[in-house]
This record gives C-alpha cells, sequence and structure tokens, in this order.
C-alpha cells in the first residue's frame, strides 16, 4: 500500500535500484529466498543426518501396532491398536479435560469475579483470597497437590465408600457410578436434546422480540431449560423406556461394571479449573470495573435488582472488555493441560512420548503434536474472534 | 520441570540433527578427549545400579561401567559426568548428543539397535520383568492378576511385556503410567495400584530402598513369574564405532578380569604373572590397547579403579549390598551363568 502510493508520485527520474517499488520487491525476494534456502537446508541436512545416524523416518509407524496399554480411553482402543489410534486417544484425552475445564473455569470464575465486587465484606474477601491463593502457586504444585489428595485420602477398591445405597464407590480408583446400558434409543435421546436446545434458542429470541415489542416479559430460561429437559424425555419414554442400567461391582482387585471418572482425570480437571478461574475471576472483575459507574446508578434508578442489573446491564456491556483476554485463558487452559503428564492422565503429549519413545521417530511426532496443539488453538482463537463480533457494539 | 523435558528433548533433537553438520570417524572419541571427560546417561535413581547420594557422588552397576570407560580412555575412572535421565528420555538424549552412552537398566531390543540408531554393546545384567505386590491382597502368581491396576514407567519394554502377557492370558489390566520414578513409586505404595511390574533387579531394588515408612520391605512379594527376557546393557549411537568398541571391552575387561582372578586387590602381583593370557590383558604383552586405541594399561586401569565384574557385581547388587541378589544368570560362563567375554586377544 504504502509503496504504492509512494510510487505513484509525481514522475522524477530516479535510478532503478533507487526505485522504492522495486527496491520494495526485491528485498521481499531475497528474504523469501533465504527463508526458502534455510528451510530448504535444515530439511535435506536432517534427512541426512537421520540416514546417517540409521535413525528410521517417515510417517509409516502410524499404521503399525502399538503394543501398549492406556488407561483412560474414550473410545475403542487395546494394544493392538494402531499407533495412529493411540494417538488420537491422546487428542481425545486432552480434548475433554480441555473443553469441561474451560466450561467449568468459565463459570467458577465469573461467579469469584462477581463476588470481589459484592456489597458483602466476606464474600468480596474469601473471593480475594481465593485468586490471591490460586494464581501464585504454581500450577504443576496444585496438580500434584490434588493428585496426592484424591489418590491418597480415599480407601483401596474393598474399602470404598458406599453412597446412595451401593450404587456410588468412591476409592483410589475413582469415583464409580451406574450408567445405562447402550441401547439404540440413546441416539435418538441426544437428537431429542439437541433439538430442545434449538427450540429454547428459538423461544429466548421470540420472548425478547416480544418484549421489545410489547414490553410483556416471558419466563423463557426456565421454559427454555424445561424444553431441553422435556423433549429427550419424551424421546426415552416412546423409545419404550429402556432402564437397564450397568452397576459398578466388586470384582476381584476392583470395581467392574458402571462409568468411572479415574484419579488422575479428576486431579486435572480440577486444578486446571480453580487455578484458571483465578485469571478468569481478575479478567471478570476488570471488566465489571472498567464501565462506568453511572451505568450501576442508572440500573439502580429505574428499580433494577442487583442481579438483574449485573445480568441485564453490567455484564453484557463488560462482555465486550471480558472477551478478548479470556481467549488466551481458553488457549492456556488447553496448552497447560500437558502437564497432565506429571500425574499420569493419558493426554495427547503422553501418548506422543511413548510413541517416540517406542519408535525413536522424534521429529515426525513433534511434527503431529504441533499440528494437533496448533489446530485446536486456532480453532479456539477462531471461535473467540467470531463470537467478539457478535458481542461487538453495534453503532445504532 | 523434568516431567515436560522429554518432549523439550525431543524438539531440540529435531533442531540439533537439523543442524549439525556431517558426521566422521571417531568424532565422538574425540570429543569426549577434547572436554577430558565422558557424559554418561544413567537413571534418576535406582538403588544398586545409579544413584546419586547426598554429596552427589554416583554409585551402582551401571555407575561402575561409566567408570571402567572412563578409565579405558583417560586412565581415570572419575573423569565422568553423569547425567540423569527417565526411561522416557534416555534416547533423545543419546540421539541428540547430549550424553556419550547410556548405561542405566536399558535392555537390547532389535528396534533400539537398528530403528533408533543405537548400538548395543554387550550386557551388563542378564533380566527380567518381574511384579510386586503387597502381600495383603493374598496373590501367589501372576496368573491371578485379572482386572489389577499397574503400576508402570512410559517408554520401556515393560510397558509393552505387560500389554502381550496380558493379551497372551486373556487378561485385563488397568495401567497406571507416569513418567518419573519416584512419581509412580509413590503412587505404588500409596495403592494406587495393586502391582507394580519392571526388571525384576529394580524390583529388588526398589523393595530394599524405596518402601515409606511405615510399611516395610516385608510388606511386598515379588511374583514367582519372570515374563521377559531383558538384557540391560550400554547403549551409544550409531557413527562412531571405535568409541563403541571402548565401550564394547571394558565390560568384557571386566568379566575376563573376573574369569582370569584378576582383582582390585592382586592386579599389581598380577603384572608379573607368566601366564600369557594374563601378560596379554594387563597390556604387559602390548598390542591390545593400540587396537583400541587407549593406553596398554587399560585394563589395569579399568580394575583397580573400579575392580572386576564379580566385585562390581558384589558391591552394588550381590552380598556385599544391602540388594542381597544372587549372581544368578550373571555367573560367569565358566560356573553355570551366562557372562562371557570373547577373548582379549
Ligand atoms: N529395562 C527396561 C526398563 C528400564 C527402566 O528404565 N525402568 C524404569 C522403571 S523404575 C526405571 O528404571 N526408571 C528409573 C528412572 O527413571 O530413573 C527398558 O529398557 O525399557
Amino acid at each position: 500500500m504504502a509503496v504504492d502510493t509512494i510510487g505513484s508520485l509525481p514522475q522524477t527520474r530516479v535510478a532503478p535500484w533507487n526505485n522504492p517499488v522495486i527496491r520494495g520487491w526485491v528485498f521481499q525476494i531475497v528474504v523469501v529466498g533465504l527463508v526458502g534456502g534455510l528451510a530448504w537446508y535444515l530439511v535435506s541436512n536432517t534427512m541426512a543426518n537421520l540416514e546417517k545416524a540409521k535413525i528410521a523416518t517417515g510417517f509409516d509407524f502410524l499404521g503399525r501396532e502399538a503394543g501398549f496399554e492406556i488407561g483412560d480411553t474414550m473410545i475403542e482402543y487395546s494394544p493392538a491398536s494402531t499407533y495412529a489410534r493411540a494417538i488420537w486417544v491422546g487428542i481425545l484425552n486432552t480434548l475433554r479435560v480441555a473443553v469441561i475445564g474451560i466450561i467449568l473455569t468459565t463459570i467458577l470464575g465469573t461467579l469469584i469475579g462477581i463476588g470481589r465486587l459484592s456489597p458483602n465484606w466476606l464474600l468480596a474477601k474469601i473471593c480475594e483470597w481465593y485468586v490471591e491463593i490460586f494464581r501464585n502457586v504454581p500450577l504443576l504444585l496444585w496438580l500434584f497437590l490434588f493428585y496426592k489428595l484424591v489418590s491418597e485420602a480415599f480407601p483401596g477398591p474393598r474399602q470404598a465408600i458406599r453412597m446412595l445405597g451401593d450404587s456410588v464407590f468412591l476409592s483410589n480408583r475413582g469415583l464409580y457410578f451406574p450408567i445405562p446400558v447402550a441401547d439404540p434409543v440413546h441416539k435418538w435421546i441426544g437428537a431429542g436434546f439437541l433439538l430442545g436446545i434449538v427450540g429454547a434458542w428459538a423461544l429466548h429470541r421470540w420472548a425478547k422480540a416480544r418484549q421489545a415489542a410489547t414490553g410483556q416479559q416471558f419466563p423463557s430460561i426456565l421454559a427454555g431449560l424445561g424444553l431441553i429437559i422435556v423433549v429427550p424425555f419424551l424421546v426415552w419414554l416412546i423409545g419404550g423406556a429402556p432402564a437397564k442400567m450397568s452397576w459398578p461391582e466388586l470384582k476381584g482387585f476392583n470395581f467392574q461394571g458402571g462409568l468411572v471418572i479415574q484419579p488422575e482425570f479428576t486431579a486435572l480437571l480440577v486444578g486446571l479449573t480453580l487455578y484458571t478461574a483465578a485469571f478468569v475471576a481478575e479478567i471478570v472483575r476488570s471488566g465489571i470495573l472498567a464501565l462506568h459507574k453511572g451505568q450501576s446508578e442508572a440500573a439502580a434508578a429505574i428499580g433494577l435488582s442487583r442481579g438483574q442489573a449485573m445480568r441485564l446491564v453490567l455484564l453484557p456491556q463488560a462482555l465486550r472488555v471480558i472477551v478478548p483476554p479470556m481467549t488466551s485463558v481458553f488457549l492456556n487452559i488447553t496448552k497447560n493441560s500437558s502437564l497432565a503428564i506429571a500425574i499420569g492422565y493419558p493426554d495427547l503429549v503422553a501418548s506422543i512420548n511413548v510413541t517416540i519413545n517406542q519408535t525413536g521417530q522424534a521429529i515426525e511426532n513433534i511434527l503431529i503434536i504441533m499440528a494437533a496443539y496448533l489446530t485446536v488453538s486456532l480453532s479456539i482463537s477462531a471461535f473467540m474472534n467470531w463470537y467478539n463480533k457478535q458481542i461487538a457494539m453495534k453503532e445504532r | 520441570m523434568r516431567t515436560i523435558t522429554s518432549l523439550a528433548g525431543a524438539a531440540a533433537l529435531a533442531v540439533t540433527i537439523g543442524a549439525a553438520g556431517a558426521a566422521h570417524a571417531g568424532k565422538d572419541l574425540d570429543a569426549i578427549k577434547a572436554r577430558g571427560q565422558l557424559i554418561c546417561g544413567v537413571s534418576t535413581g535406582t538403588a544398586g545400579f545409579s544413584l546419586a547420594d547426598s554429596k552427589g557422588v554416583w554409585t551402582g552397576m551401571d555407575v561402575d561401567v561409566c567408570r571402567a570407560v572412563a578409565a579405558a580412555i583417560f586412565g581415570d575412572a572419575s573423569k565422568v559426568k553423569y547425567v540423569p535421565t527417565t526411561a522416557q528420555q534416555r534416547f533423545t538424549a543419546l540421539q541428540s548428543g547430549e550424553v556419550d552412552m547410556l548405561s542405566r537398566t536399558t535392555t537390547w531390543t532389535l528396534t533400539r539397535d537398528t530403528a533408533l540408531g543405537f548400538d548395543f554393546t554387550g550386557v551388563s545384567y542378564y533380566d527380567g520383568q518381574g511384579f510386586m505386590v503387597n502381600k495383603k491382597l493374598g496373590v501367589k502368581s501372576a496368573k491371578e492378576l485379572n482386572g489389577a491396576t499397574i503400576c508402570v514407567s512410559p517408554g520401556t519394554t515393560t510397558e509393552l511385556n505387560l500389554a502381550d502377557y496380558f493379551r497372551a492370558n486373556k487378561m485385563q489390566f488397568k495401567p497406571v503410567v507416569i513418567e518419573k520414578a519416584d512419581e509412580i513409586r509413590a503412587a505404588f505404595f500409596t495403592g494406587r495400584c495393586d502391582v507394580y511390574t519392571t526388571d525384576a533387579s529394580s524390583l529388588y531394588s526398589v523393595r530394599a530402598a524405596n518402601v515409606p515408612a511405615p510399611l516395610t520391605a516385608a510388606d511386598f512379594v515379588i511374583l514367582p513369574e519372570i515374563i521377559s527376557k531383558e538384557p540391560l546393557g550400554p547403549v551409544v549411537r550409531h557413527g562412531d564405532n571405535q568409541f563403541g568398541d571402548i565401550v564394547r571391552w571394558a565390560l568384557y575387561a571386566m568379566v575376563e578380569a573376573e574369569e582370569y582372578g584378576i582383582t582390585s586387590a592382586n592386579v599389581e602381583q598380577m603384572l608379573k604373572s607368566e601366564d600369557p593370557t594374563i601378560k596379554r590383558i594387563l597390556g604387559v604383552t602390548p598390542g591390545m590397547g593400540k587396537a583400541l586405541g587407549v593406553d596398554e594399561k587399560w585394563v589395569v586401569n579399568i580394575v583397580k579403579q573400579v575392580g572386576n565384574y564379580g566385585e562390581a557385581f558384589d558391591r552394588n547388587l550381590g552380598a556385599g549390598s544391602p540388594l542381597k541378589i544372587e549372581r544368578g544368570l550373571n555367573q560367569l560362563w565358566t560356573k553355570g551363568g551366562l557372562q562371557y567375554s570373547p577373548p582379549i586377544r
């Protein structure tokens, strides 16, 4: 742009090496050439050195049998599965803890951030202390602490703490609870759930439009929640109300059946959430403090309660300040989840590390892990940018 | 932050291999001599094999192999820098040149000897994988372990054998996998796992040295099944055969010395021996040192400063140590074991 404008200034004859347009191009070509040449040199040199050291190269290993077991998997996996699948198991485990962590952190952080601004002195102090304690100790130490807590505070499986009439068991093997046995109707219940969400959203839009037009209010949140619960329930009834459950039962060393939340996952999720919520709280608090005092005064003047003022006036405006820094918080949760490896949660890094070790192919595996984290991070950024545009000030 | 360093190490490896210039024969040995020190990758702490005391002095069978190599190269067994590595980090450390060699309970396998770009130079300890359980569980055999939760270190043959064994016996298990040796042992002792599995020798070592009070060694049993072959030995990377030869023969020299009755106590008198084999081993008849490219007194230096294989075994693992491990397979071939050195001639 700048170059163009200068280039189109009234004609004064200059030598080609003094012509800014030509110079601009030459410099760019030289830079691209240098970077490309360096990349080529590094790649070819790497290949030559690997060849000389007779270290295996290429991505063939992905199709070979992994041979190791993974303790916590969301999909079917056994040692007979391939390395590719082992890595996929790791990616899913990373996503699981990141997604749940992001949701819980946002909720908890927002509550604490609002709590710090509460007129209730005790509540405000507690929230302040929470922030100071959690963000001033490194995350790794929190993880070790919570892992020690969940694996040492609870008894072995044979002495497990029994709850809810012997259907839920808490031990150092994790929290076991009953789940419905897989049934074809479950797919339809899931569809009903999605339908309920869409319905709730539509209802909310309608209620807002009506309130804007007529001033009449409608409890759309409550009704929406109702929809989200009732629709899947109806689907379940129509599907013949399948109620067969898988109950956890102590057999030999451990519980069989039911579903388990393992200590490694719990420790990681709790550690990540509590630690990161402290940062979110600060972001939320500063977002609200950034608003002019007149906003809350005006809200009070028209008779809104504190809660209503927060929900209807303050938070929606504060969001514009809050959302951009939240992007990096979410990215941090995702990346910090890789500390999982310290406490044995089988995330992406764990799968990659073992694969590097068993195949010796560090470079290929590093490329895979970089690509995976980059994809997740860019997706989060893209979503947050989109959301940021949605809530941006709309000049009317 | 040791937990994530193995990945960082792997990334560093990518950079080093990319930037490294062309290799030439003898480059590792030249670098070691120029540095005046051998850099030996050991474990982060396995009593009897490699363990640093409070003053940072390393001892153990694996450490003695490093010392023997330094004695051969420099005539001084103390010229070693020890770099503790976890099972997960060790191969990257060797590939990237962070260490010159590994001597850390590492099992010789085909993949490691080929695709990882390494050469195993011998077997310093013939081992096999075992299982340790708390006595309270009343387990008598590995065949009873169906459904057990098992603590295991990542990036090991252990992890693979374990999966193989349970598959072969149609049993299920849940692994708990933590890289740091201290952490995985703690997970076992606090009861997160029913079973701890690794090389049998390491099980003896952990039981003798790492059981936290109020538990004692007597609370734990090592099950009778040995489910694999674990020939543990020193490893070098491809590319410097001369250095590889020195590492290979430093260990053999210890075995050969034991076979011919040469000990740290009698090596001086042995120099006066009329036996042509002993004269050759000890460099009284020159030639062996020259062939290896080291001082002719290399075996004298090794035996005097480190001891022969039997002495090292006794001191670190056997009767003279807290572990009291039997020589078993690691007895000399002349006494029914597998330790056998090709002739030094
Ligand atoms: N021999 C097996 C296992 C060797 C191994 O490293 N075992 C772990 C289990 S305790 C260990 O010694 N770790 C010590 C450390 O990380 O410092 C192999 O080569 O894969």
